[in-house]
């Protein structure tokens, strides 16, 4: 490579490391017509899925069944209670957390849903949460529920016996 | 080579704003509309591309949840490009090439409202010198109408007679977002918008959606009485700093219409990606159709430009009218980039 011969202004000056170009831009987000059949069930303080024709419930549904293709269009009230399928401890600080580690994310399949939802799992040591374990929404008080998943605190053991879990999409057949 | 064919093409109605349905509720109709006019389920389908750019709905991975409206359980073989949807039609194009599978499902589509959209395209350019000045997709479309002027290559009336042709065309077009029927003296007359742009020399913010079905040989053939064979398709690109290229002529459209053939036989149609009015006479220059009477006869993305889908739209609108037997052979271009840096070019042609 050709020797660079610096103008003397610019010699023995700290090499340049980083620079900062700090971008801002702010999207108008369209929810869809599904995702604001569910959000508005959750700020009334239900649980809403959505059957696709080929029998499957979904929730939250973003209004398309991957296995056919077409619109899911049939509201199915779901209860607060499901099943945990998988869940991991997290131990990893990272920003914007909010929580106090360890604490426990989950995959809840509620009762009658063939599509888990994620939430947080509480009230239950994490060395005691298990796959298998029943579970219930535990909801903000009535003022404060809102459109988002943050009206669900979070899901505890309902004290239930556990159940022998089907890994989800097992029953697919191709 | 083996032969591959336009046998579908499927658009929804170009909109300023869709904001009742988020992307996949928005693109199913046209897969559903697609798939039913080529006669095949996805089952049928042996490769699907995509083209979109999540910096548009600026959410990560968006694309994802939308592979759900070609139902893509049990496991489909799919691709994405961050890219008009022109190129994955030419990444499918490619796989046809390979003979393994014989038919494929293109499709792209855009929501240009959420965000600031001459902002959002502003973070393509160079990240250390130039995308810091946050300069605006229209500025930079006004610095090269400067150029031609200056060059004497073009007036602002020559910008305006774009303008009104293609306005005027939308009229019979239903998928046309703007569409009027107003004289190059009326538009001379508005103020510069960016001078020398005025406003009728720029094009609408859209959102869109639409659906290419490929097929090669006798399975073109079998599902479609007259497929819009592709006889020629060629992509290139130029340097990303601007003050590198002469921004009045496209050598990127030059070479890739050679490439692809476009001066080999007369050309009935051709629809070219000039999001600005002045581009398309940079893009008909580089093309040879500089005094050719049928450009844009769908109005081009001055009716509707949807990011991402406006050049695959330029492709169907010239397949459709082979199809319809309307048209032998025709021209397709899209663009990518700022100030055309990317460009593609088609040639399709029916058998007779």
């Amino acid at each position: 490579m050709a020797e660079i011969r610096l103008p003397a202004a610019l010699e023995g000056k700290e090499l340049v490391r980083s620079v900062r170009t700090p971008a801002r831009m702010d999207f108008l987000y369209t929810a869809g017509e599904a995702t604001t059949r569910f959000l508005t069930g959750i700020s009334e303080g239900k649980i809403l899925g959505e059957r696709a024709p080929g029998g499957k419930v979904y929730v939250p549904s973003r209004g398309a069944d991957p296995q056919l293709g077409v619109p899911t269009t049939e509201p199915v009230e779901l209860p607060h209670v499901g099943t945990l399928v998988s869940f991991c401890v997290v131990n990893v600080a990272f920003y914007g957390q909010g929580m106090e580690i360890p604490y426990t994310s989950g995959l809840i399949l509620l009762d009658g849903s063939d599509l888990p939802l994620m939430h947080l799992i509480q009230e239950c040591p994490v060395e005691d949460v298990r796959i298998g374990m029943r579970v219930e929404a535990v909801w903000v008080e009535a003022h404060e529920l809102a459109p988002n998943l943050e009206s669900i605190r979070y899901f505890r053991p309902n004290g239930e016996p556990d159940v022998v879990v089907t890994q989800p999409g097992a029953g697919v057949t191709w | 080579m083996i032969d591959v064919a336009v046998i579908a093409f499927a658009q929804m109605p170009n909109v300023r704003a869709e904001t009742v349905r988020n992307e996949v509720e928005m693109l199913m109709p046209v897969i559903a509309d697609v798939r039913a006019k080529a006669g095949l389920t996805q089952a049928d389908i042996g490769f699907t591309c995509s083209g979109s750019t999540d910096y548009l709905s600026g959410q990560a991975f968006s694309f994802v949840s939308t592979l759900d409206g070609v139902a893509p359980w049990p496991p489909i073989q799919e691709s994405h490009v961050e890219m008009d949807g022109a190129w994955a039609l030419y990444e499918a194009w490619v796989k046809l090439q390979l003979g393994d599978v014989e038919t494929a499902l293109v499709y792209c589509y855009s929501k240009s409202a959420p965000g600031p959209l001459h902002e959002v395209l502003s973070r393509q350019l160079d990240p250390y010198h130039v995308a810091p000045l946050w300069p605006d997709a229209i500025s930079l479309a006004a610095l090269q109408a400067r150029m031609l002027v200056e060059a004497g290559k073009a007036t602002e009336a020559d910008f305006a007679e774009v303008a009104s042709r293609s306005r005027r065309n939308a009229l019979t077009n239903p998928n046309a977002q703007l569409a009027w029927d107003t004289a190059v003296a009326d538009l001379l007359a508005e103020p510069c918008l960016v001078d020398p742009l005025r406003r009728s020399d720029c094009p609408p913010i859209t959102d869109g959606a639409c659906a290419v079905i490929l097929a090669s040989g006798d399975r073109a053939r079998a599902l479609r009485q007259r497929p819009a064979w592709i006889r020629g398709i060629d992509h290139r690109i130029e340097p990303m700093a601007l003050g590198l290229r002469d921004l009045t002529v496209s050598h990127s459209t030059r070479t890739a219409a050679e490439r692809a053939g476009v001066g080999n036989a007369p050309v009935d149609v051709a629809e070219l990606h000039a999001p600005f009015a002045p581009q398309e006479l940079i893009l008909r220059e580089s093309l040879g159709l500089a005094d050719h009477a049928n450009v844009n006869p769908s109005g081009g993305p001055l009716a509707a430009n949807p990011v991402m889908v406006a050049g695959l739209t330029r492709i169907g609108e010239v397949a459709q009218r082979i199809m319809d037997g309307t048209a032998t052979r025709g021209v397709a271009h899209a663009t990518s980039g700022p100030c055309l840096q990317q460009n593609l070019v088609a040639v399709l042609e029916g058998e007779d």
